[in-house]
């Protein structure tokens, strides 16, 4: 095994960068009155999402996947809008693109719509890319690139055209769905562009509310934001509805359970939070390294990490 | 044997696919923002030498390949197969053409060669990367010319034909890269 191991991944410029980039961070939120909050990386429950594996700390719990849960129980308590800057960990996420333990930007926004949370990522993108934007919805992006409308069409032939672009077997209309956005769609998205994905099907709503778009058919009220195919940006109007938190839950462990995972067990915490009042807020996740990626134009995530986890 | 997750791809592993032996050459992780993560994997087919590509859903898993690579030796041909000794153990094995390849045509008696077994059988055999055969047949070279500019063909002991420079003479030695089929220069007895 070769000794260089021990050096780190990343060159002191990719360092330097992501100090430069956290400070303006900083700034920026600074400016907008917005507070900087901490909390926990390990707590007693993880999340039910079934395409999110926590990682288990035995004795303790589970290591946090997103600070999603705790910064709402902030905003129910009163806190106002927050933001934070967390470690958070996905088990077995690791490529290109995706390492186990990353940065997570995270913020919230109380009293403010879903375009207006666009805005404002689009301001603080701006801080570094100076590059156009598009706002699109899903089923008109993905109609465009696959000749298919994935809210009206029947769910077979979502499951043909994946088996066609080579999908496993096996797969479901969603599974499906996603196959083709990650293998065709978001390649085909303009590179020099940050493209902003809204009105997400209603089966992967995950925390978002839901509604009817100008065809009456259902949609998450949920963005993402991509600079070229990369993804930086994945944005909520935040369910805000206790009872309809709940049965998300049962339905994520359904959906495991379905596909041979464990269950886990739904927050407490969160749903007393909720019941006790979240404020109508919009809140969004923003991944530091793909950030530092599209700036830098650095092409694997290895090259912005001190110890990426073949190293650490 | 044991089953590997797609989360323990990595390039060199050995799995069963459709029926074959692998080796994984490529494991790519994709995820869309919040759905399904896949993992897009280049395989070689250790059998035909194909390289497949697949996409498998992240969490599948495939079965180990019982494949390993040995050194052993090689000891002779009856025809219809190359018999290999394990200079340790002094196990024999017999390897046929298929497995054999374009190797057969280097093989000279009690030279190393690299075997990939699979299921304790040899599945291909690796030449040395240079190997050192007497020339059997070649043409006279001209006097004077020791240039070497364009050579002659030259069969050897194991009747492969390799090109020469015109001064190498039958009897003599010569080393080949086996990469290449190339010749390196004459070894002086």
């Amino acid at each position: 095994m070769s000794s260089r191991i021990w050096q780190p991944a990343a060159s002191l410029e990719a360092m330097k960068a992501r100090a430069e980039l956290l400070s303006t961070v900083r700034a920026f939120f600074a400016d907008r009155g917005v507070l900087e909050v901490e909390t926990p990386a390990l707590a007693t429950h993880g999340v039910t999402d079934p395409h999110i594996h926590c990682i288990e700390v035995p004795g303790y719990g589970w290591l946090q996947s997103s600070p999603e849960y705790h910064m709402k129980r902030l905003l129910a308590a009163g806190s106002g809008p927050i933001y934070q800057l967390s470690r958070v960990f996905r088990h077995g996420e690791a490529g290109p693109r995706h390492n186990p333990e990353f940065t997570m930007l995270e913020w919230y926004r109380p009293g403010f719509s879903l375009e207006q949370l666009i805005d404002e990522c689009l301001a603080l993108l701006g801080q570094w890319l100076r590059c156009p934007h598009t706002i699109r919805p899903f089923r008109h992006l993905f109609a465009e690139v696959t000749g298919l409308d994935p809210l009206t069409c029947p769910p077979a032939a979502l499951v043909t055209a994946a088996v066609e672009a080579g999908a496993p077997q096996g797969l479901d209309h969603g599974q499906s769905a996603d196959f083709l956005m990650a293998t065709q769609v978001e390649t085909a998205l303009d590179p020099a562009t940050l493209t902003v994905v809204t009105d997400f099907p209603a089966w992967a709503a995950a925390l978002a509310q839901v509604r009817e778009d100008e065809d009456g058919v259902p949609v998450a009220r949920r963005f993402e934001i991509y600079h070229g195919g990369l993804e930086l940006a994945n944005g909520y109007q935040e369910l805000t509805d206790a009872g309809e938190q709940a049965r998300r839950f049962a339905a994520d462990n359904q959906q495991r359970a379905g596909h041979g995972d464990h269950a886990m067990a739904p927050d407490p915490h969160l749903l007393a939070a909720l019941q006790a009042g979240l404020p109508p807020c919009s809140g969004v996740a923003m991944g530091v390294e793909r950030l530092l990626m599209a700036i830098h134009g650095y092409r694997d995530i290895r090259q912005v990490l001190t110890f990426p986890t073949q190293r650490a | 044997m044991a089953n590997y997750s797609t989360s323990e791809f990595k390039s060199g592993l050995k799995v069963m696919l459709d029926g074959d032996p692998c080796s994984i050459i490529e494991n790519e992780f994709v995820k869309p923002g919040k759905g399904q993560a896949f993992n897009r994997v280049k395989l070689r087919n250790l059998k035909s030498g194909k390289v497949w590509e697949r996409t498998f859903k992240s969490g599948d898993s495939l079965e180990g390949a019982d494949v390993m690579d040995v050194e052993m030796q090689y000891l002779y041909s009856d025809g219809e197969f190359w018999h290999f000794m394990d200079p340790q153990s002094f196990e024999q094995k017999a390897a046929d053409a298929a497995a054999v390849g374009d190797a057969k045509q280097w093989l000279k008696e009690e030279d190393l060669c690299e075997i990939t077994l699979y299921n304790g059988e040899p599945l291909s055999v690796s030449a040395p990367n240079f190997v050192e055969l007497e020339i059997v047949e070649t043409d006279p070279g001209l006097k004077g010319d020791t240039a070497g500019t364009g050579g002659k063909p030259a069969t050897l002991t194991t009747g492969a034909v390799v090109r020469v420079p015109l001064f190498v003479q039958v009897g003599e030695v010569v080393k080949v890269d086996t990469r290449t089929g190339e010749y390196v220069g004459r070894i002086k007895g």
